[in-house]
């Protein structure tokens, strides 16, 4: 059960936290179809930057001295890297659909070709090879938390809420679902979510009523690249063992699809990515999952395939439900002219 | 009257092919300016070698390799050019199949799923039937017909649940494409057209040469000597220009596009636009799937069946040689070639230089950019003002790949 509950959260943060920034890019009525390449650059950044830190005398002091507060300051300096990195590359995307009024999917997609594309192509000179791992170990021996950090012994027991949520967690998941709570309320509880809100509705109203469009959409689409950029390094950092290798396996994507499944609201969307990231928990190590000692899902006998197919077909089999329902934002998508009524 | 309209219109064309035309210099001119810095910033890479790989990020279609005192040398390269007539076939197909959705208002981000759908059809129908039994032309037909249907079947689904269950067809697509992924693998894992017969290798199905299904040559391979071309590069181009008939000739593809435009008043016209939805899927998903099948049948090409975890690059690079031909059919051709063109400069600069093959990924990615707005380009062509300052704008940008150069072989390959 702890295993089943960690394994999910690793899964659904990523998503959870993209999906936000779709959100906000949608909400202020730009479609961002470049959160995978936003993605992309975002863990590329973040691992670039442990790789070099990890090269520094400031790192090998904090390491050699176990202190956690330097560490876990330094993961936290990666995921600002790559948040800023992120918010700069998605200035390509709001230059292009508010500026230059272009059409917001080819410019995404535009993106989303240039990230892996970029990221490759810089890898293999400075790695030599498809992948850029951290200079030294794995990242996850100093990125975690864990039990020491609290003065257990090895063998000591935290319980189990502490061996679910205090051992071997990430503190990027955390400070993660804080900002989703706090964007979600500023979305939803400030007069600059309200504006940025209609302006994904109704831009001639905002505008007619002294809301600058133009801004708002820059504001949107760049807390969007933000979240998204950083979005991907947690995911690297979490997921994918610290390496950047040019791909998110479709979590961009994945994100964007669990944004329209929550119906452009943040807590539909949490529940989205936490029901999609159980899936995929399951999918990636059901032989190993057990639930009051019962391995349920080994003992089913099913393929390996059928697992892996589950979190898709599941999210198409309830969207088919209740997407009825589904409204995205009336604005998205259109370039905003003042000329136009 | 009729013949100053026809004048406009051919005005516009030339100012489309043109503002296309200038997107690809800007995009090959940051190629070259992303490698001049690498290689500048770069301790590794001497200045030799940095201009090598300028050179071929524009010319690398006509590389021939290095001479005797290890200078780059440029020529007529058959076996480059023939495959890269080889591998636009697939590249055209699924430009195609996005290039159709578009028209009909339908972002098919699906074509990667639809393409290993046709693949698995296809490979399957290939490998299955007994050659000793049925003559392996008729088993050719069968298995790309096979690889369309199952493309289509593949394409249809998110048609389907776009037009009854109001789902995004953008999401059913991404959903579909994995589940596409994971049914391949599951369908080949249990299948038993795994390669064994070379025991070095794993994870391949049987090459198609092993049944004797192999597409004709045409004569092509004499023309392009020790190259992978076959016919399935004509196929591919008559298929376009039937699309362009289909789409700008006949009712169907009228109603199509109305759906596509405006989907309330196409269904108040009197069109179904329900089963337009689908069925403009199910095209699209057809010419995925076809082009698969064009790649896979050519009989020495390999298929890696453990794909769970990737989608086929080929099916995506769809989008960009869709959009960079203004999803126009016929445009699609020389796109689907200029792609594969960039692909093999990719391979050239890889195996010349230290430079990778990515680099080419970033200025196809560039024209794209740029291809989304195209609008503002060709005002920039055409206004009178505006283009004096174009003109004083350009030289900044030009030192870096010999403008004249790739100029005249844009000139030659994109129109």
């Amino acid at each position: 059960m702890t295993f089943l509950i960690q394994q999910t959260l690793i899964y659904a943060i990523p998503l959870m936290i993209v999906a936000l920034a779709g959100v906000f890019a949608e909400r202020s009525g730009i479609i961002n179809l470049a959160l995978e390449g936003i993605m992309i650059f975002g863990a590329f950044i973040g691992v670039l930057f442990i790789n070099i830190v990890q090269q520094t005398e400031f790192f090998e002091a904090a390491k050699a001295a176990d202190n956690y507060l330097a560490l876990q300051g330094l993961e936290l300096l990666a995921m600002l890297a790559a948040a800023v990195m992120g918010a700069i590359f998605s200035l390509l995307l709001s230059f292009a659909s508010v500026n230059l009024r272009a059409d917001q999917t080819i410019g995404g997609t535009a993106l989303n070709l240039m990230a892996p594309a970029l990221v490759l192509f810089l890898i293999r000179i400075i790695a030599n090879q498809n992948t850029l791992q951290m200079a030294s170990g794995d990242a996850a021996s100093w990125f975690m938390i864990k039990k020491a950090m609290f003065g257990y012994g090895r063998t000591d027991e935290m319980g189990f809420l502490g061996s679910t949520f205090v051992d071997k967690t990430y503190l990027a998941t955390y400070i993660c679902i804080l900002l989703f709570i706090i964007l979600s309320i500023i979305l939803y509880k400030t007069r600059f979510g309200l504006r940025l809100r209609a302006c994904g509705e109704n831009p001639q109203a905002a505008d007619s009523l002294g809301i600058n469009v133009y801004k708002m959409r820059y504001a949107g689409t760049t807390i969007s690249g933000a979240l998204a950029g950083m979005g991907g390094f947690v995911y690297a950092l979490t997921t994918s063992n610290c390496m950047a290798t040019g791909d998110v396996a479709g979590y961009g994507f994945l994100a964007l699809a669990v944004m329209i499944f929550g119906n452009w609201k943040p807590l539909n969307i949490a529940g989205a990515s936490l029901l999609f990231g159980m899936f995929k928990c399951i999918a990636s190590s059901y032989t190993s999952i057990s639930i009051g000692g019962v391995f349920l899902f080994a003992n089913l006998g099913l393929p390996a395939h059928f697992y892996r197919m589950l979190p898709y077909l599941i999210t198409l089999i309830v969207l088919a439900f209740t997407s009825k329902n589904s409204r995205a934002p009336k604005a998205e998508g259109i370039p905003y002219d003042k000329g136009k009524r | 009257m009729k013949e100053r309209l026809g004048e406009i219109y051919r005005r516009d064309g030339t100012r489309t092919v043109l503002s296309s035309i200038l997107s690809i210099l800007i995009g090959l001119a940051l190629g070259g300016i992303i490698v001049l810095i690498v290689g500048l910033v770069s301790d590794n890479i001497s200045g030799k070698s940095t201009w090598d790989g300028i050179r071929l990020v524009a010319l690398g279609i006509l590389s021939t390799g290095r001479d005797a005192a290890g200078n780059l040398s440029f020529g007529f390269n058959p076996t480059n050019v023939g495959n890269m007539l080889f591998r636009a076939t697939p590249l055209i197909m699924t430009g195609l199949s996005v290039a159709v959705a578009y028209k009909t208002g339908l972002f098919n981000i699906g074509a990667p799923g639809q393409y290993l759908m046709g693949t698995m059809a296809s490979l399957m129908l290939a490998l299955g039937i007994p050659s000793e039994t049925v003559p392996p032309t008729i088993i050719w037909i069968i298995a790309f017909l096979g690889g369309m249907a199952a493309g289509a079947l593949w394409g249809a689904i998110p048609g389907f649940v776009k037009a009854y269950l109001n789902i995004n067809e953008v999401l059913a697509s991404i959903m579909t494409n994995w589940i596409a992924a994971n049914v391949v693998t599951w369908a080949f894992e249990a299948s038993n057209f795994k390669n064994l017969v070379e025991g070095t290798k794993s994870g391949y199905v049987y090459r198609t040469e092993y049944n004797n299904v192999v597409t004709p040559k045409l004569g092509l391979d004499e023309i392009f000597p020790s190259s992978q071309v076959n016919a399935g590069i004509l196929i591919a181009i008559v298929i376009a220009i039937l699309m362009y008939i289909l789409m700008s000739k006949t009712t169907l593809g009228y109603q199509l596009k109305a759906c596509g435009s405006n989907r309330h008043a196409a269904r108040y016209a009197g069109i179904k636009d329900k089963r337009n939805i689908v069925l403009s899927m199910a095209i699209a998903g057809a010419l995925a799937g076809g082009g698969a099948a064009l790649y896979y049948l050519s009989g020495n090409t390999e298929f890696y069946w453990q794909t769970y975890q990737s989608l086929p690059d080929t099916g995506f690079n769809g989008i960009p040689v869709a959009l960079l031909a203004a999803c126009n059919p016929i445009g699609v051709i020389f796109t689907g070639i200029f792609m594969s063109m960039l692909d093999i400069a990719g391979t050239q600069l890889t195996a010349l230089t230290p430079f990778n093959e990515y680099i080419t990924d970033v200025v196809i990615a560039a024209i794209v950019y740029l291809s989304a707005f195209s609008l503002v380009i060709k005002m920039f062509i055409s206004g009178g003002r505006k283009r004096k300052k174009a003109r004083a704008a350009a030289p900044e940008d030009r030192p870096v790949p010999p403008p004249e150069e790739a100029k005249a072989e844009k000139g030659g390959e994109a129109k």
